[in-house]
């Protein structure tokens, strides 16, 4: 019996669990919950993943945007003489030059290529988070958008054929422009990032909006792509389906040696 | 006519070992002083199918071999049409269908070829010697001959003296190619006058710019900074006939920069929309569709003939063959909000013609 008799005697101080800071704890436990909401809500139009706009990613970002990439796009993102101003960008721009490997950039160029990615998923998804808490800009797009088995290849081939075949070529292998620019081949390409692409318009690449191109319609051309790049070309050998100039330069050389090794061959003496 | 007129005379080149020398009377026969000797043949070399009985089989052997090779391709060929058809809606039947019956084929004449190349070469005789070709004129009395015959058929058919007769027959053979110009004629434009056609393309005053291919209308605030549309006048998307035409003349490019790249000549500020700007797609060169759009240079590229037009001055030429500026399209905004033309291109749109002003 002592031993129950001994916690009921200190039940009482129990009971009095407010503490002297108690109040403090709680209004800070509030200050914290309506902080992260705000910023939650303020980030929402920018970035579709919630996780990515949390506080903490968004600190995480700006620490390896002030190591990585503010020499040339300015501390707070403002652009410099080296780089443009990254304000307003979106996550979509930012994973989509850093998740091809465009940025950071090896060296001032006609354009920033693609290469090896230089940061894990994690530190992309933080920058992302970071550049689009500056202010709103183009979302990292939903899953469901990606999708190429839920859209129609021949409305996104006929999309493909208006507004990007002339850059890209019209099976996607990619095609010269001025002055040792390129635009390049969309091979191998993951749905995320030619969605990204799109609404972001990187580098000498036209914008193509929600309202110029829907996003129904994007998921189309991602179909189209990919079905091109599943199923081989039914014409035989593809030689990089860069139309007439490989498929002429095949028969220039193999087509004519033949010819001019079989002419040889009858006119030369037998032995 | 064809007849050898020399009689067998022909000439042979003097070295040749295998005919003799053509007997020349002593008289007559000229020591040449003549640089340029007839070097004549390299002495001739038998070949190891001369010499050797059982290479000669070998080539027999090879020769028929491929000449066996051939049915067999023939024979692979039709195998490949029945065992690969064409399945409807597989692309990848077409590939191999293609594939082995042209496999089969080539195997069949190739082989045919190369045998019977193999077999002239390595088997048949190996005689060397020279035709020299005959004199085209041919001699006296046949000659006289030939005058002699388009006398008489003249005489007799009449034809140098049955005048109205040749005449009109004459007429009949030039009119009798008419009707064939009446029936190309009727192949092209009937009750259109082609140069006024060219002038003129589907925009006019008030006429919506909407996408390619859905025929939807477009807001100016839809335009964002650094996109591009390309367009077609509204109602094109609905044509039943004539629509591939229309639109080869129409098609347009809307592209919005920031005003303050805009250099705009005085007669044409209002022509644009806040840095919206709408160009003919139709290359001034040869009119290929200019849509490759750089969007920070602001650049069009031809991929063509790699001309290159500068958006941002009236879409000028700065490099390449093309001659001409792309035609601007007059834009404005309508009480909706939706860009609309406010005329049709002041000039005729793409390569040049004839008739051009």
């Amino acid at each position: 019996m002592t031993t129950i008799k001994t916690p009921r005697t200190r039940r009482p101080r129990k009971t009095g669990r407010r503490h002297p800071l108690a109040s403090i704890a709680l209004i800070a436990v509030g200050l914290l919950f309506t902080g992260g909401a705000y910023a939650a809500f303020s980030t929402s139009t920018a970035v579709a993943t919630t996780d990515s706009s949390s506080q903490q990613t968004i600190a995480e970002g700006e620490k390896l945007f002030a190591a990585n990439c503010a020499t040339c796009h300015g501390l707070s993102a403002q652009g410099s003489a080296e780089g443009p101003s990254l304000i307003g960008v979106g996550a979509a721009s930012v994973d989509f030059q850093v998740g091809t490997g465009r940025m950071p950039m090896q060296m001032q160029g006609p354009q920033a290529q693609k290469k090896p990615v230089q940061f894990t998923p994690e530190q992309i998804t933080a920058l992302a988070a970071y550049v689009a808490s500056l202010a709103p800009g183009p979302a990292i797009p939903a899953a469901e958008l990606l999708d190429a088995a839920a859209g129609d290849a021949a409305n996104g081939a006929e999309l493909f054929r208006i507004n990007c075949a002339m850059c890209h070529n019209v099976a996607g292998a990619g095609g010269a422009l001025t002055e040792g620019k390129f635009a390049p081949a969309i091979e191998n390409v993951s749905a995320q990032h030619i969605y990204e692409a799109m609404i972001t318009g990187p580098q000498n690449m036209p914008v193509f909006n929600d309202m110029n191109i829907t996003p129904e319609d994007k998921r189309d051309i991602i179909t189209y792509l990919k079905y091109v790049e599943d199923n081989p070309s039914p014409g035989g050998l593809a030689l990089g389906s860069l139309g007439p100039v490989a498929e002429g330069l095949f028969i220039w050389i193999f087509g004519l040696g033949a010819i001019v090794a079989l002419t040889v061959w009858i006119t030369a003496k037998s032995n | 006519m064809a007849k050898d007129d020399n009689g067998a005379e022909d000439v042979t080149a003097p070295d040749s070992p295998g005919e003799e020398l053509a007997p020349v009377a002593a008289s007559t026969a000229v020591v040449t002083r003549d640089s340029l000797v007839n070097p004549g043949f390299p002495p001739h070399r038998p070949r190891v199918t001369d010499l050797d009985h059982k290479e000669e089989r070998k080539a027999e052997r090879a020769v028929y071999t491929l000449f066996y090779v051939s049915i067999v391709g023939s024979v692979f060929a039709i195998a490949a049409y029945m065992a690969f058809p064409i399945v409807p809606e597989d692309p990848g039947s077409v590939r191999l269908n293609n594939l082995f019956i042209g496999l089969g084929l080539s195997l069949a004449l190739l082989a045919i070829g190369i045998g019977a190349v193999h077999w002239g070469k390595a088997l048949m005789s190996d005689h060397e010697g020279v035709d020299e070709r005959h004199p085209v004129r041919g001699t006296e009395p046949v000659r006289a001959r030939a005058v002699e015959i388009f006398q008489q058929a003249n005489e007799e058919s009449g034809f140098g003296r049955r005048t109205l007769i040749r005449n009109s027959l004459i007429g009949a053979l030039v009119v009798f190619p008419l009707p064939a110009v009446v029936l190309f004629r009727g192949l092209g434009p009937m009750d259109q006058n082609p140069v006024e056609l060219l002038h003129e393309t589907m925009w006019k005053k008030g006429v919506r710019l909407t996408m390619d291919p859905s025929g939807t209308p477009i807001k100016a605030s839809d335009v964002t900074l650094g996109s591009s549309f390309h367009v077609i006048p509204e109602g094109l998307s609905e044509m039943e006939h004539g629509r591939l035409e229309e639109k080869a003349k129409a098609a347009v490019l809307l592209i919005r920069m920031d005003p303050a790249d805009l250099v705009e000549s005085d007669e044409r500020k209002t022509w644009s929309y806040q840095g919206i700007v709408a160009y003919s797609k139709i290359c001034t060169h040869v009119g290929c569709p200019v849509a490759l759009y750089e969007q920070h240079t602001h650049h069009l590229l031809c991929p063509c003939h790699q001309s290159q037009f500068d958006v941002e001055n009236h879409c000028k030429v700065i490099f390449g063959p093309a001659k001409r500026a792309l035609p601007q399209l007059p834009i404005a905004v309508d009480a909706e909000g939706y860009l609309i033309a406010q005329s049709d291109f002041t000039e005729p749109v793409g390569p040049s013609f004839w008739e051009r002003a």
